[in-house]
C-alpha cells in the first residue's frame, strides 16, 4: 500500500469536483461563456486518464484550472487530499508539471536544449553542484529512452519534435513531479515519433507511478494510453467510464458522433466508399 | 486533350541560400489520371508540400526548379511564361490550396467583398458591373453548397468563421472556375476530428457534383488519407519510397519506411479492439543538404544491406500490384 498520508485517501492523486468556469466579457452589458461547468472526476496514482472531445469543448480550460493558470468559478480541485490553493506555489509545481502542444515553443531557441533542463533544478529543494546535476540529467534522460549525446548541447532546431516532447517529459521527472497535464503533447508532433512519446507515458506510469491527464482529441491515441476516458461536450462531460468500456458500448450520443468521425487506418466511412 | 492530367517527370527543387543547398525534391517522377485522387504522405522534412509547390508552378524565392518537367493537362508549366501560367493553368486547370490557406482571407473584408476582388482580379475588371456580382455569388453559393456551407456565410467575416470554414471558403474560392485538378496541403492538420471529417467528405462531394476532377492531397496523417484516396505515395526525404493504390499501400507495405510508418499510427478499430504496441522510427530523418549516399532510409532502415549503402534503388514492381517500391529488398522477388 502507499503512503497514506501522502496519497490522501485511497490513492486518488486529483479530485476534481464540480469543476465550472464562466468566462464574462464586456463592462456593461456581460456576456457569458461557458468554459467548464460541475465537472467531475479523479486520476489515481498511477493511472493515465484521458479527457477527449472536440476544440471548444473545455478539456484546455481543465488542464487550466488544474495548472492554476486559472481560477475556477466554484468546485474544488484537490491534490492528495489537500485542496492545491493550499499548496505554495513552488511546492505545487514541484508536484504538478505540464507539457503542452507546442514543443517547438517551449524552448528558447537561443539557448541549447540543457538550459531548460538545467532550470528545473530551481523548483528543486536540494541544492545539487554542476556534477551532480549533470548526473542526475543523464541518468533522466537514458530512463526515458534518449541518448544524452544525442540530445544534450544541442539547439531545439537540431531535435525532432518527438524528442523535445520526450525532453520536456523528462524536465517534469527531474522536478519529481506526481502528476502531469498533457495537453495534445502529440498533435504538433510527426506520426512516426508519436508512438515514442506514448510508449514513454505508458512505461513511467508503470515504473515511477506517474499520473497523468492525457488531454486529445484523437481517439486511437486515447484508446492506446489511458485506462479510463472523459469526454467533454461545450464544458460538460457527457461521458466517463474504462476506455474499452466507452469505446465500445458509448452511451451519449456525442461520444457516438466522436467515435464515428475519427478515421481508422483499415476500414473506409461509408459517405466515403 | 492530353491522356494524364498531371505528369511529372525527374522533378528536382532545391532551396538555395546562405544556409547551403537543400535537395528537397530529388528526382520524383509520377502521373495522376483523370478522375483519381492521389495522396502524398510521408513526415515532415519530406518533401511533400516542396513537391505541390514545384506543381503548383510559382515555388517561394528560395525555392528553385533544378530540372525535370510538369506537364498539367499537357501543358508544360516551365515552358510558358508568366501571365499565360496565372490566366490559362492557374484556376482553370489547376488549383493549389497551400497549407494554412485559411489565414489568407482579408480580415476586414466580408467573404462576398473578397470574391469580387479576387474574380475582379482575375478577369482583369477592378469594378464588376451589379449583374456581374449577381452571377459571380450564385456560382460561389453553389460551390460553398456543395462544400456544405450556408449561403449566408457570404456576409460573414473570416473571424465570424471556424477554422474549418475559412478552409471550407478558401476551397470553395480556388475552384470558382472548376479547376481540372486540385492541390490541396493538408487541409485538415489544424481541424480537430469532427471538423476534420467534414471537410474530406466535402472535398469528395467537390469530386462528386464535377466540380473537380482529380486531386493531389497532400498530408502527413495516414488515416485521413486513407478515407479519401484511391492512390498514394509516401515520400521521404525528397524521393519516393513506395507508389501503389491506397489499400495496397496500407495492408501490405513494400517499402521498410511504409511498413514503419503504418505501425507508428495509431488507429482507432470500429470493434474497438486494441491494436499492438505502436513502434516509432528509430532515428531521424537525414539532414537534405547532405543526402546520405543509395538509399536515403538506410541509416534509419533495420533491414539494410550493403547495396543499400551505395546504389540507388530504382523501383521495383511485385505482382499484380499497381506501382511499386524503391527499395533492394524487392530485387530478389521481382526476378528484375
Amino acid at each position: 500500500m502507499e503512503d497514506t498520508s501522502k496519497t490522501g485517501n485511497d490513492g486518488i492523486a486529483l479530485k476534481c469536483e464540480g469543476l465550472t468556469k464562466l468566462y464574462t466579457s464586456g463592462l456593461i452589458r456581460t456576456k457569458t461563456v461557458v468554459g467548464a461547468r460541475d465537472v467531475t472526476f479523479d486520476i489515481k496514482r498511477g493511472e493515465i486518464v484521458s479527457l477527449a472531445g472536440e476544440s471548444g469543448s473545455g478539456k484546455s480550460t481543465v488542464a487550466r484550472m488544474i495548472l492554476r493558470l486559472i481560477k475556477p468559478t466554484s468546485g474544488d480541485i484537490a491534490l492528495n487530499g489537500r485542496s492545491i490553493y493550499s499548496y505554495n506555489i513552488r511546492e505545487y509545481y514541484r508536484q504538478v508539471q505540464a507539457v503542452f502542444q507546442d514543443p517547438y515553443s517551449a524552448f528558447n531557441p537561443f539557448y541549447i536544449v540543457d538550459h531548460v533542463l538545467e532550470r528545473a533544478f530551481g523548483l528543486r529543494e536540494d541544492n545539487l553542484n554542476r556534477d551532480e546535476r549533470s548526473k542526475i540529467i543523464r541518468s533522466t534522460l537514458e530512463s526515458i529512452g534518449l541518448n544524452p549525446s544525442e540530445v544534450l548541447g544541442r539547439y531545439p532546431h537540431e531535435l525532432s519534435g518527438g524528442q523535445m516532447q520526450r525532453l520536456l517529459i523528462g524536465r517534469s521527472l527531474l522536478i519529481g513531479s506526481q502528476l502531469l497535464i498533457a495537453d495534445e503533447p502529440t498533435s504538433m508532433i510527426d506520426a512516426s515519433t508519436r508512438a515514442g512519446v506514448l510508449n514513454l507515458l505508458l512505461s513511467l506510469k508503470k515504473e515511477k507511478g506517474l499520473s497523468v491527464l492525457f488531454i486529445t482529441h484523437d481517439i486511437g491515441q486515447a484508446q492506446y494510453v489511458s485506462e479510463r476516458v472523459i469526454v467533454m461536450k461545450q464544458g460538460e462531460v457527457v461521458e466517463q467510464g474504462p476506455v474499452d468500456e466507452v469505446f465500445t458500448r458509448p452511451q451519449h450520443p456525442y461520444t457516438k458522433e466522436l467515435l464515428a468521425a475519427v478515421p481508422t487506418l483499415y476500414e473506409r466511412w461509408k459517405e466515403c466508399s | 486533350m492530353a491522356e494524364h492530367i498531371l505528369e511529372v517527370e525527374d522533378l528536382r527543387g532545391y532551396y538555395r541560400g546562405t544556409f547551403g543547398v537543400v535537395h528537397a525534391v530529388d528526382g520524383v517522377s509520377l502521373t495522376l489520371d483523370r478522375g483519381v485522387i492521389l495522396g502524398i504522405a510521408g513526415e515532415s522534412g519530406g518533401g511533400k508540400s516542396t513537391l505541390a509547390q514545384l506543381v503548383s508552378g510559382t515555388p517561394p524565392p528560395l525555392l528553385h526548379l533544378e530540372g525535370g518537367r510538369v506537364l498539367v493537362d499537357g501543358i508544360d508549366i516551365y515552358n510558358i511564361d508568366s501571365e499565360e501560367l496565372r490566366t490559362e493553368i492557374k484556376c482553370k486547370r489547376m488549383s493549389y490550396v497551400p497549407q494554412s490557406s485559411m489565414e489568407s482571407l482579408n480580415p476586414v473584408k466580408r467573404i462576398r467583398d473578397f470574391i469580387f476582388d479576387v474574380v475582379g482580379q482575375r478577369t482583369s475588371k477592378r469594378v464588376l458591373s451589379s449583374e456581374r456580382k449577381k452571377e459571380v455569388i450564385e456560382m460561389a453559393a453553389n460551390h460553398m453548397k456543395t462544400l456544405g456551407l450556408d449561403r449566408p456565410v457570404l456576409d460573414r467575416y473570416p473571424h465570424e468563421l471556424s477554422g474549418g470554414m475559412k478552409q471550407r471558403v478558401v476551397i470553395a474560392i480556388s475552384t470558382l472556375w472548376n479547376p481540372k485538378l486540385l492541390i490541396i496541403d493538408e487541409p485538415t492538420s489544424a481541424l480537430d476530428v469532427t471538423s476534420q471529417k467534414r471537410m474530406i467528405e466535402s472535398l469528395l462531394n467537390l469530386k462528386r457534383a464535377r466540380i473537380i476532377e482529380s486531386m493531389l492531397y497532400i498530408s502527413h496523417d495516414l488515416t485521413s488519407l486513407r478515407q479519401l484516396c484511391g492512390e498514394c505515395i509516401i515520400m521521404y526525404a525528397g524521393k519516393i519510397a513506395e507508389i501503389g493504390d491506397m489499400e495496397g499501400t496500407i495492408n501490405d507495405p513494400l517499402h521498410p519506411y511504409s511498413r514503419l510508418l503504418t505501425a507508428a499510427i495509431a488507429s482507432y478499430d470500429s470493434k474497438g479492439r486494441r491494436k499492438g504496441e505502436l513502434k516509432s522510427i528509430a532515428g531521424s530523418p537525414p539532414d537534405l543538404r547532405y543526402p546520405p549516399a543509395g538509399c536515403r532510409f538506410h541509416p534509419r532502415c533495420p533491414y539494410v544491406m550493403d547495396i543499400c549503402k551505395t546504389k540507388e534503388p530504382p523501383m521495383f514492381r511485385t505482382g499484380e500490384r499497381m506501382g511499386g517500391a524503391f527499395c533492394w529488398l524487392l530485387a530478389s522477388q521481382s526476378g528484375e
